[in-house]
């Protein structure tokens, strides 16, 4: 069975290729049912391998695949090989899983693109890079699915290029991306180089002797490789490419830009957990880092209009909570809050689709309103996306919130400042999120007859997935319950072979006081309620109250309006600057100086091609005069010498 | 008795050869068809007996003569399988002729023999008579296209250059036999090795070692053989009758003098210098003078090929220069003098086979169908026949070496061998080099995706035309993907050599 790990990532490659090549003679039918088809045999496969893997003895849950070695050349020896344990199994099945009801859902939302076999093809690469970065046992492999996955984007953000918004988007998202990408090689750079191997076990069992705990070289790498992640799962700085991102079809703001490829940077992190956990201060980065990103996107997100963009900065805000989580050294509770988080923000992104497609293509919530009636399932799906991630009580999100959390506050990396902003944090998602259901399904209608006379249900393609993606956003978290609430954490318990021992704490620090863990968890619960109870105030009664609350405060909303003029802030303070410069570059350096070198070496190259071509004259008597003379002169230079 | 079972492949081959002519003689039906997959299937056949008749050694007392070593059986492989390329895509060009079409696939065949001999030779008159049957039929078989004004002066050029660097590489092969005593490859080493531990090495001023210390006579014969045996290669400045003679020759013989020439050559340079003078090479004298001015030679050759190359404007003529280049690249491995380095010059060989075979592969089909030549006519292919567009860009993608493909691996070990052995400026240049060669690659390319054109020839290649594109195709895919398995076979064959 464990033979099969490659078909995995291979099928959509393959679905892939032949799509990409013959795309213009096959049928968009087949174009389709090959792309899904071959998204859900991958999933299929992957469920089989995580019962397998399950049936083993838990030291044994590690298997290694090597398919060929690439580059074996000195002490380099680069294997493509696969790497299947328990966390790769949790992320194969939330990739392929979420991947294709995605799938599903984008043959109704594409029907009437006229590009939709070209979409789907970028859909399968998309999978395939996807796949072999969480598949891949060496840093190197992740980085090419890590590159893959981000071309991927680029291609599928600009997939309406025509629109030059869209262009901007996909250029943004891959240029930002460039920059933590560069961090992410020199990060790995210097592994390579202090370490001698770039395999993850390997590396997991050469670590304490070639590292030490704090030094500045796993410091320093742990930093860069972290600059990488803060590029691809949007954190503070670089977070300013995913809102943008929105200008992509919705089902690749759910796929990619919120279910899978933005959390690859945690799941680097916590497939690295053994060398973040050596580095301190990496860890108070990380955590500092997740922390105010969380607020501070959630604070954007209450003042959007454009009911993608609230989603966006949704996203990066529970990306910050991850990045906390990974930060205070609870891995296991990042990589849960990252699959709830697939299932319900993939569901309201497509929910928000669904709302979308229903609209005429308005994504302004000020012109929707009262959509409850005619798109129910959409409403009722896209309600228990909102409970979810509000942290309504047993539902997913309540669970993987709760347990980081408490991390924050009883991790030996974390402080109770983290668990505050955290807690505050929490309440603004419920704001923000039910804000969007009552402006969005409640109220009067604010959209015109012309929009009207279109507003009907999605097609069974498209509702399908919402209702699977809602059962799991309501059942996802009892995988996860802690021992505080009289569960099993076997999700826990079941990655637990994959992470390292922090330093400096027991493995299993016995039994807490669990008092203190259920008083946070009821002010959880009152914040969650509060928020809930002040979003229903001010926007399902008191909708007039709002404008009169947005002059009161019109400094603050003009803010985050304006998302703190980061932006511009970029703009004026990096992007002008490195434009300016490139502009003194390019004129004087690069077209004077460079270029004049270069063509000048051009020139002097094709003079002397041209000069040493006369010497062919044809004449053999040439020929021979050379060929002696090329004897005598090695000879002089041997007898000489 | 001597025992000549390792001789089998090569024994069967000839036969074929001679079957193969009077097959000629005797059919009624003028076809090339017959003689053509005969040849094919014989060359195939011959493939699998040099494996199944691998390992021994035909000797003369205690002193093997011919090994067949799995170096020889590597570059033998590479040999055939240019052998077997090369007819694949003659079908076109032997229908065109009127005579003697039989006779055509029978020289092919003769000189594959040549080869092969030449590859596993440990003596040096079998190595010199090896060379011979090489190369005498090469020169008619260039100047077959007697009509064809091009091809005659081509075969007589090719002639002329050819014996004399024959007569040069004979005359070292006698200063040397006259040094030594002996004409075994073996003894000659030890000889030589002797002389040197006797009389010492002894360090000049720089603190490295020459040759001059064994006398002058020694260097002349070494120099000459280096001249006899890189004109194969067509190594500058023992170069200046590939251009001509590969535009002039038919297109499949071009390719084959490319390939199959050039890794015979390459073989027997590695086994006399690689082999035989390793003692002079290693620990004691890193930059030995042989070593420095091989390395001078790779050097000017990657200069001159890629430079001149870019100015060319027929595809022939480009190519020419292209695999003057490429054989700068390979003899950088030989430098290296290492198992990496005799490792990667294999690998080299083969990867350079398949594209190199497949690049004048499309080229003779282009010309058989439209009598065009010029790389400007290539204009608008992609849009008439995508298919060949796509190989004939993988094939010059692969020659440039661009990852994933096979060129690239190629390139990235002969790079790794050199700055193992410590000629780091060789490898800067080399590096420098394929930026340059890139001009002229993708400059294919451009004009055959880019630049448009009124072109409507839509190139459908026959049966066994096809068959070549395709496993050229494959092959510089799948081992620019997978190199590992003949990386590993490329890296037994080193075992022949004493590093």
């Amino acid at each position: 069975m464990f033979d099969l790990i490659f078909i995995v990532p291979l099928l959509p490659l393959i679905a892939f290729t032949i799509n990409g090549l013959f795309r213009n003679k096959l049928s968009k039918t087949v174009v389709q049912s090959l792309a899904v088809g071959s998204v859900g045999v991958s999933f299929v496969i992957s469920v089989l391998l995580f019962v397998e893997l399950i049936g083993l003895d838990p030291a044994a849950r590690s298997i290694t695949q090597v398919l060929f070695a690439w580059i074996p050349v000195g002490d380099l020896q680069l294997n493509i090989a696969y790497l299947l344990d328990p966390l790769s199994a949790v992320m194969i099945l939330i990739v392929t899983g979420v991947g294709l009801l995605i799938h599903i859902y984008s043959i109704g939302y594409m029907a009437h693109d006229p590009d939709v076999k070209r979409f789907f093809c970028y859909m399968n690469l998309f999978m395939f890079a996807m796949l072999t970065l969480v598949l891949g046992d060496n840093l190197i492999l992740l980085f090419i699915g890590w590159e893959g996955v981000g071309l991927c984007s680029y291609l599928l953000i600009g997939f309406w290029f025509e629109k030059k918004s869209a262009a901007d988007a996909g250029k943004k998202a891959f240029i930002v991306n460039r920059i933590g990408d560069f961090g992410f090689l020199i990060g790995a750079f210097i592994i390579f180089w202090a370490a001698g191997t770039l395999q993850f076990n390997e590396l997991r069992a050469v670590a304490p002797e070639m590292f030490v705990v704090g030094g500045s070289a796993i410091t320093l790498a742990t930093l860069f490789l972290f600059f990488g992640a803060t590029g691809k799962s949007a954190q503070i700085p670089l977070y300013i490419w995913l809102p943008d991102a929105m200008e992509g079809p919705t089902p690749v703001s759910a796929l990619i830009h919120a279910a899978t490829m933005v959390t690859a940077g945690v799941y680097m992190i916590v497939r690295l957990n053994f060398l973040f956990v050596m580095a301190p201060d990496t860890m108070m980065v990380i955590a500092i880092v997740g922390c105010a990103t969380a607020f501070i996107a959630a604070t954007i997100g209450l003042a959007q209009n454009d009911i993608k963009r609230v989603l966006a900065y949704s996203t990066v805000s529970q990306l910050g909570y991850m990045m906390m989580a990974c930060g205070v050294a609870a891995f296991t509770a990042g990589i849960f809050h990252l699959m709830t988080h697939a299932f319900f923000k993939a569901l309201l992104f497509l929910g928000s689709g669904a709302v979308i497609h229903s609209m005429s293509n308005e994504q302004d919530m000020r012109k929707m309103g009262g959509l409850r009636k005619h798109i129910p399932i959409t409403y009722k799906t896209m309600l228990v996306g909102t409970l979810a991630i509000a942290g309504f009580p047993l539902m997913s999100g309540f669970f993987s919130k709760d347990e980081i959390l408490w991390k924050a506050f009883s991790s030996g990396q974390g402080h109770w400042a983290l668990w505050l902003m955290g807690i505050l944090t929490a309440g603004l998602t419920t704001f923000y999120m039910f804000r969007l259901v009552y402006l969005t399904f409640f109220g009067e209608r604010r959209y015109d007859d012309h929009v009207a006379k279109h507003v009907h249900e999605s097609p069974k393609s498209m509702t399908t997935p919402l209702i699977v993606l809602a059962a799991l956003s309501v059942i996802g978290g009892l995988i996860g319950i802690p021992h505080a609430l009289g569960g099993g954490a076997h999700f826990k318990k079941f990655l637990a072979p994959v992470m390292a021992a922090i330093p400096g704490e027991t493995a299993h620090g016995g039994h807490h006081d669990m008092t203190m863990e259920y008083i946070l968890m009821a002010i959880a619960i009152s914040i969650f309620a509060a928020a809930w109870f002040l979003a229903r105030y001010l926007y399902r009664m008191n909708i007039d109250k709002v404008t009169s609350l947005k002059a009161s405060m019109a400094g603050i909303h003009k803010m985050l309006l304006n998302k703190y003029w980061v932006d511009e802030f970029y703009g004026a303070a990096i992007v002008r600057p490195i434009v300016n410069g490139s502009i003194f570059l390019w004129k004087i350096i690069d077209v004077l100086i460079i270029d004049g070198i270069a063509n000048g070496l051009g020139y002097i190259a094709r003079d002397m091609s041209q000069t040493f071509r006369r010497v062919q004259t044809g004449f053999v008597r040439g020929y021979m005069v050379a060929f002696l003379f090329g004897v005598v002169l090695i000879i002089g230079y041997l007898v000489v010498r | 008795m001597i025992n000549i079972t390792p001789l089998i492949p090569e024994l069967f081959l000839l036969v074929m050869a001679i079957v193969v002519l009077m097959l000629d003689l005797f059919s009624s039906r003028r076809t090339v068809v017959v003689p053509a997959y005969v040849s094919m299937a014989a060359v195939i056949i011959t493939g699998f007996l040099v494996f199944k008749f691998g390992g021994d050694a035909v000797r003369w007392g205690s002193n093997a003569i011919f090994v067949a070593d799995s170096f020889s059986q590597f570059f033998k492989v590479i040999i055939l399988g240019a052998a077997f390329l090369a007819i694949g895509s003659s079908f076109g060009t032997a229908d065109r002729m009127t005579h003697h079409r039989g006779e055509f696939f029978a020289l092919l065949l003769f000189s594959t023999v040549g080869m092969m001999f030449l590859v596993s030779a440990k003596e040096l008159i079998l190595l010199y008579v090896g060379l011979e049957l090489t190369t005498i039929p090469l020169f008619v078989l260039v100047a077959y296209q007697k009509t064809n004004r091009a091809s005659s002066e081509a075969g007589l050029k090719y002639l002329i250059i050819g014996a004399a660097s024959s007569a040069i590489l004979l005359y070292g092969l006698s200063l040397l036999y006259g040094y030594t005593g002996t004409t075994y490859l073996n003894e000659i080493a030890q000889k030589t090795a002797v002389y040197f531990l006797s009389h010492g090495f002894i360090p000049n001023a720089e603190g490295t070692t020459d040759l001059v210390g064994m006398g002058p006579a020694f260097s002349v014969a070494l120099m000459m053989i280096i001249a006899g045996l890189t004109f194969k290669l067509a190594i500058v400045p023992f170069h200046m009758w590939a251009p001509d003679v590969y535009e002039g020759a038919p297109t499949p013989i071009t390719a084959f003098l490319s390939v199959g020439s050039k890794a015979a050559g390459l073989a027997a340079i590695i086994r006399i210098f690689d082999g035989m003078l390793y003692a002079f090479s290693h620990d004691t004298m890193p930059n030995d003078s042989w070593g420095t001015m091989m390395a001078v030679l790779a050097a000017v050759t990657m200069v001159a090929g890629n430079i001149i190359a870019i100015r060319q404007t027929n595809i022939k003529r480009m190519l020419a220069y292209s695999s003057i280049a490429q054989a700068g690249y390979i003899l950088i491995g030989v430098i290296a003098a290492s198992k990496l380095g005799v490792a990667s010059c294999g690998f080299y060989m083969f990867a350079y086979m398949f594209a190199n075979m497949g690049a004048f592969a499309i080229v003779g089909l282009y010309a058989e169908k439209t009598g065009k030549k010029n790389i400007s006519d290539f204009a608008g292919l992609s849009k008439t026949s995508p298919i060949i567009a796509a190989l004939m860009t993988m094939f010059m993608l692969s020659l440039a070496g661009i990852p994933p493909l096979a060129g690239f691996m190629a390139k990235y070990y002969i790079f790794a061998a050199a700055i193992e052995a410590g000629y780091t400026w060789l490898v800067i240049l080399a590096l420098l080099m394929s930026v340059v060669s890139l001009y002229y690659y993708a400059n294919v390319v451009r004009i055959m995706y880019m630049v448009d054109s009124d072109n409507k020839h839509h190139i459908i290649p026959s049966f066994p035309a096809g068959l070549v594109l395709a496993l050229t195709g494959i092959g510089v895919l799948l081992f620019g993907i997978l190199p590992q398995s003949i990386l590993d076979m490329a890296y037994k064959t080193a075992s022949s050599f004493i590093f």
